[in-house]
């Protein structure tokens, strides 16, 4: 073929076409928003959560598949008002390619309509069970758990391995106690137990000694679905009250966190809790998050500093996988969903429904080094929110909560 | 029999725990006619200070007095320079107690960390007490002695002496007393120094059985208004009588009618606000 002055126009384009076009759609950062919270109640989860994601970002030199990232902190302060308003100083002002958050279930419901207003990825922590079940939205992603995802595979346990007939549940009277509580009773009682009683003391109850007096103590054991401190002051008053003997607890995935492990004491040895993840797991990718974790902090990562890894690797694997092109929304949520992660709480991918799919682990607490940590003794592999339901019929049911599944075995 | 008799001591705990609490508000309502929003924070950061004086002494008494003193000297402050500067203006001196719980409550998380922190007991409380076969904790049992001692202090310093004399006076017409040559400035000062220091050892107090945690203060205010209101502002006995009331109605009210546990509380305070605006005790309406 003839060298042409056309040829070598036509070839001088195309080189340089393809060697700038990449480079043009890749020039800027990734511009990537975490919505935690920093101030009230919520905010030691919170904090874990960015220091976290700092960890991860420096390890990776601030650079996911080729591209530099840049970090936007926003506070919501664990109000749903708050929340919404700073997502959107993220998106409008700061112009965020990307969310990871927001950490409670009320800020991500507050926040749901925005999100797909503004067709927002997100990386999400929050539990609320419906967000990626009847009412899914096509831009939410959670790479942790729904509320009743990991306490699913605790009353499999319960029933199968402990051997518990009868339980009590209680939980906090918020959305979340009660999804974690229906999921346990239901698959309990599938496999032969009986809820006989249920307690939901609201949230900031002064004190639990009204409902250690009412507990019945003819039973196997006791599920505990707290979250925040409020597991650990009933364990302490269960303790206080000479109940940890007579009544075995077991706990749901915030119930005895590493973040208020750190903080107890003896009472906690030996109490089961469930959860996508421990401190403790044994693969590479943890042992050098929890190493370099320990190293700058001096505790141990929990489900809130944990969540945030997670989707950091999610958000990065799913970058290379296509490119770094993270401004073509449709293409990046596609590879989510259709993807396998590995991260530190196991391998990992999604459902149709933008819900993760991944191990769930049943931990004991022991004493280590002088510390007290969340022992694996068992794992669950590749639970999905739906446990050993088929999603059609599950998703025919109602939402979890204090009304279903009913409780119907229970004693006055 | 032995359900209700635990529940009965139950009650008694939680509204010795809520004597504690509300005492000191109650006094800095009754004699400066405001609302001092700052008393949970101030709750909450006498737990946390207990927390550090426990760290290095690890007893629980010590370490009430020491953030009782601690955080009466921080409430001296707040009203000698804050609160002062805006007198007569009681909605402002309001809205200032409240910014400065705010800021009280978000000093604490960054000093301790946002991280629940238990408060041990001491461990000669530390057993439960077997009693007619039932076991009930010691240390709410001493914390009904606690406070009996406390309310009787209290009684015999509002009766007894000058100051309460003076006090007294202050609350019941602070015109008429300031007229009459009672250092009322310097009374606010004081009192608003003795109602910060009960908060702060009661914080320490109920430390074993709240912990220490983000967003005490905000769960703790609400019990103290709904104690002062019920029994009436800037009385001694009304605050006592309030907090035992608030502890029954709380405890058997949310064993027997489990599904009304977060109106349970507010119930009685609004049939006193219906029938009797000044509280059971009170000089005034709140």
């Amino acid at each position: 073929m003839p060298f042409t002055r056309r040829r070598f126009i036509q070839a001088a384009g195309v080189a340089s076409l393809g060697a700038s076009l990449p480079a043009r759609a890749q020039a800027g950062p990734i511009r990537l928003g975490l919505m935690t919270v920093k101030t009230g109640p919520l905010a030691s989860g919170g904090i874990d959560m960015e220091r976290a994601l700092q960890q991860y970002l420096q390890e990776h030199n601030n650079t996911m598949a080729g591209r530099k990232v840049e970090l936007f902190v926003a506070d919501g302060g664990g109000t749903p008002a708050q929340t919404r308003t700073k997502i959107q100083e993220l998106v409008e002002r700061d112009k965020i390619n990307i969310m990871i958050g927001p950490l409670d279930t009320a800020s991500a419901l507050a926040a749901d309509d925005y999100i797909r207003q503004a067709q927002l990825l997100t990386l999400s922590v929050a539990a609320a069970e419906d967000m990626t079940q009847r009412k899914p939205n096509p831009w939410f992603t959670r790479g942790t758990s729904t509320s009743s995802q990991s306490a699913m595979p605790l009353a499999d346990y319960a029933a199968k391995t402990l051997k518990y007939k009868r339980m009590v549940v209680i939980a906090d009277d918020i959305a979340y106690g009660h999804e974690m509580c229906a999921g346990f009773m239901r698959v309990l009682e599938d496999n032969g137990g009986k809820v006989i009683q249920r307690l939901f003391p609201p949230i900031a109850v002064p004190d639990y000694g009204t409902y250690l007096a009412q507990l019945k103590t003819d039973v196997d054991g006791i599920f505990l679905g707290f979250a925040g401190s409020n597991g650990f002051r009933f364990v302490r008053q269960m303790n206080e009250y000479g109940l940890l003997k007579k009544v075995p607890p077991i706990g749901g995935m915030t119930a005895l966190d590493e973040a208020v492990l750190r903080n107890m004491g003896d009472e906690a040895l030996g109490i089961i809790t469930s959860c996508w993840y421990s401190a403790e797991i044994d693969n590479p990718i943890n042992k050098k998050f929890v190493e370099g974790f320990r190293k700058q902090w001096k505790y141990d990562p929990g489900f809130y500093a944990a969540a945030t890894y997670v989707e950091a690797a999610v958000l990065d694997q799913t970058l290379q996988k296509i490119g770094g092109k993270i401004e073509d929304k449709q293409a990046f949520m596609k590879a989510v969903r259709s993807g396998k992660f590995d991260t530190c709480r196991g391998p990992v991918q999604f459902d149709q429904y933008g819900n993760v799919v991944g191990n769930v682990y049943i931990r004991k607490v022991a004493r280590k080094e002088g510390r007290l940590v969340n022992t694996v003794i068992y794992t669950y592999p590749n639970v999905s929110q739906f446990w050993h339901y088929k999603p059609e019929e599950f998703l025919k049911n109602p939402v979890y909560s204090r009304d279903f599944p009913p409780a119907k075995n229970l004693e006055q | 029999m032995q359900y209700w008799a635990i529940q009965t001591l139950n009650s008694l705990a939680l509204g010795g725990l809520l004597f504690l609490l509300a005492a000191g508000f109650s006094l800095i309502f009754g004699l400066m006619r405001i609302a001092n929003l700052t008393h949970g924070a101030l709750f909450m950061l006498g737990a946390y200070l207990g927390v550090s004086v426990m760290r290095q002494i690890p007893n629980l008494w010590l370490a009430a007095l020491a953030a009782g003193i601690a955080v009466a000297i921080f409430g001296g402050l707040l009203e000698r320079l804050i609160l002062r500067k805006i007198g007569g203006n009681v909605l402002g001196q309001v809205l200032v107690t409240l910014g400065v719980s705010f800021i009280i409550a978000d000093a604490c998380l960054l000093t301790w960390g946002g991280d629940p922190i238990p408060i041990q007991t001491p461990p000669s409380l530390q057993m439960p007490v077997r009693m007619f076969g039932f076991v009930f904790p010691a240390y709410r049992l001493a914390v009904v002695v606690i406070a009996v001692i406390v309310a009787v202090v209290l009684y015999l310093l509002m009766d007894r002496t000058r100051i309460g004399a003076m006090i007294r006076a202050g609350v019941d017409d602070p015109q008429m007393a300031s007229a009459v040559g009672i250092p009322v400035s310097r009374l606010f000062t004081m009192v608003f120094c003795l109602g910060a220091a009960l908060a702060g050892a009661g914080g320490v107090i109920g430390g074993p059985i709240m912990s220490a945690y983000p967003g005490l203060d905000a769960d703790m205010l609400p019990l103290a208004l709904i104690v002062v209101i019920l029994g009436g502002v800037g009385s001694l006995l009304g605050a006592f009588v309030g907090a035992f009331i608030t502890g029954f109605v709380y405890t058997f009210g949310v064993a027997l009618l489990p599904d009304l546990a977060y109106v349970i509380l507010f119930l009685p305070m609004i049939l006193v606000i219906a029938f009797r605006p000044r509280g059971l005790f009170g000089k005034f309406a709140a």
